[in-house]
């Protein structure tokens, strides 16, 4: 089992969320070339090591969180809202 | 190499069993050949062996990291059929069941295939007709595929679970010509017969970098050596990513995720068929090998993972999996659980294409279904290689496919790898 520090919750066993994907994913703007946006949409660095990724606390808090996680050895580094503003309030109320 | 015949097995009988020969060299790697395939799993060995047999090209090299059968070829549910209904898909994974039913007797390699039947259960009128659909046009194809009511259901597998009222079993869809076969059988057979026709198999040997060269791809630098090649084939599922970098060519449409399998100790015989069920969140696959073990598995562990080892949730998914189709496997004790890591790409279609570089070929992406594919996949492949284009079948089944929109998306579960069961 993989535990998952949520800002909100606490450690959590990682059945408790969803894997979204990649987490560093740049959407191009939307008259980008179809070149750019079949880049963004269906291609993936495919790290082997560690990654920046979304899960979803689907079982819990219900928000989406950004982790640092190595995918051959499953250590993670850091958990992180997805959102800028919110992770700005959880360091506020630390 | 020791044919094996009657022959042969009574001779060797009479004289204590001293007279067969290595199934394969363990040859020591020349400086280049004609076509040097990396990866010795049953993909890689079985385009070498096509290589030679097809098309005459017997100066090849199939590059192993550790020892054959020794990745995904040994971490299987050995699940053979051909239910696709997509175009490509349909008519690859037939002509490879096609390809199954002769492999013994083409490899002098007993493979064990045993055609005892796929059995697809559905659990609702709308399953059924979408099951309906698919086993429709695999019939319009020529592929066998039928429809089992309860009551044929019933008398075939008797122990299933027909009970259960939440998800009530109202039949299946079956593919009687699928079934089963001996994984490393596959693998040492296609080896054997490989090297025979000149093929030099070179285990423990990882590929570490490559030197390029007006674009090409000149060397390989591998752990036991540099060694040139000609054509390059990539036949590394799980690692495809890894080697592409490796050749500085960014990225793909792959993930890779790990699937567990079980197996339990070994019962009387129970189970004639292989059985499938998906609904409700849960997917389950089982049959019983030769030794009389439950073989089975479920769904990935649902996260990126290059980690050949499973996790606990997903153990438990499959238990509970198991227990509402055969609660008679409840005392059954698991014996081993292991963890493959599969390419998933992005529509849950293959590639056996070319590549931005002119003497580099891939075979990657197979899923969840990559045992099954492999005599196919090994003979398109090496058509691609030695033709230089790609066969009807697998024209679609390139890199380019996602931005001409014409994906090959069997389950319609759009671009998320991880979806792709």
């Amino acid at each position: 089992m993989i535990r998952i520090n949520c800002p909100y919750c606490g450690e959590r066993d990682h059945s408790e969320f969803s894997y979204g994907g990649d987490a560093t994913i740049n959407y191009p703007s939307l008259d980008a070339s179809e070149k750019e946006w079949t880049e963004a949409i269906f291609f993936r660095k495919n790290i082997k090591g560690f990654q920046f990724e979304t899960w979803h606390h689907s079982n819990g808090c219900r928000m989406w969180l950004v982790v640092e996680r190595s995918t051959v050895t499953h250590e993670i580094k850091s958990v992180k809202p997805c959102h800028p503003d919110l992770q700005r309030v959880v360091e506020n109320n630390k | 190499m020791t044919k094996f015949n009657a022959w042969n097995v009574i001779k060797n009988g009479l004289n204590g069993q001293s007279y067969w020969t290595r199934q394969w060299r363990d040859p020591e790697p020349k400086s280049s050949y004609d076509v040097v395939i990396i990866g010795g799993g049953l993909h890689g060995l079985a385009t070498a062996y096509y290589l030679a047999k097809n098309h005459n090209i017997k100066n090849v090299a199939v590059l192993e990291k550790g020892w054959i059968g020794g990745g995904n070829a040994g971490r299987n549910t050995t699940i053979v059929r051909s239910n696709y209904m997509m175009p490509g898909n349909h008519e690859f994974y037939e002509h490879s069941l096609k390809l199954w039913e002769n492999l013994s007797h083409e490899l002098n390699y007993n493979v064990m295939f045993s055609q005892r039947a796929h059995v697809s259960l559905f659990h609702s009128p709308g399953a059924k007709d979408s099951v309906s659909r698919i086993y429709n046009i695999m019939r319009l194809h020529g592929t066998d595929a039928e429809l089992w009511d309860l009551k044929t259901l019933k008398k075939n597998i008797p122990h299933l679970n027909y009970h259960n009222s939440r998800f009530p079993i109202l039949g299946a869809a079956v593919q009687k010509r699928a079934g089963n076969a001996r994984h490393d059988a596959v693998a040492w057979g296609y080896a054997r017969a490989a090297d025979t026709l000149g093929v030099d198999i070179l285990q423990n040997c990882e590929v570490t970098g490559f030197t390029r060269k007006n674009g090409n791809i000149e060397s390989i630098e591998t752990s036991r050596g540099i060694i040139k090649g000609k054509k390059i084939g990539f036949a590394v599922a799980g690692n495809t990513s890894v080697l592409w970098q490796m050749a500085e060519l960014g990225n793909l449409p792959i993930e890779s995720h790990k699937l567990q399998a079980f197996v339990s100790e070994a019962v009387k015989p129970l189970l004639d068929q292989v059985v499938v069920y998906g609904v409700g969140g849960a997917h389950f696959y089982i049959s019983q090998s030769d030794k009389g073990s439950m073989v089975f598995g479920g769904d990935l562990d649902w996260y990126k993972s290059y980690a050949q080892r499973g996790n606990l949730p997903m153990v438990q998914d499959v238990a509970e999996a198991a227990m509402a189709i055969f609660p008679s496997l409840g005392r059954i004790r698991l014996l081993r659980h292991w963890a493959g890591v599969m390419d998933m790409t992005m529509d849950g279609s293959f590639f056996i294409c070319k590549t931005p570089i002119s003497n580099l070929y891939l075979n990657a992406g197979w899923n969840y279904g990559g045992f099954k594919a492999s005599p196919a996949s090994g003979w398109y492949f090496a058509d691609l290689i030695a033709n230089e284009s790609p066969h009807n079948y697998v024209q679609n089944h390139n890199l380019e496919r996602f931005e001409k929109g014409i994906n090959i998306d069997e389950r319609g579960a759009g671009p998320d790898p991880k979806l792709h069961g």
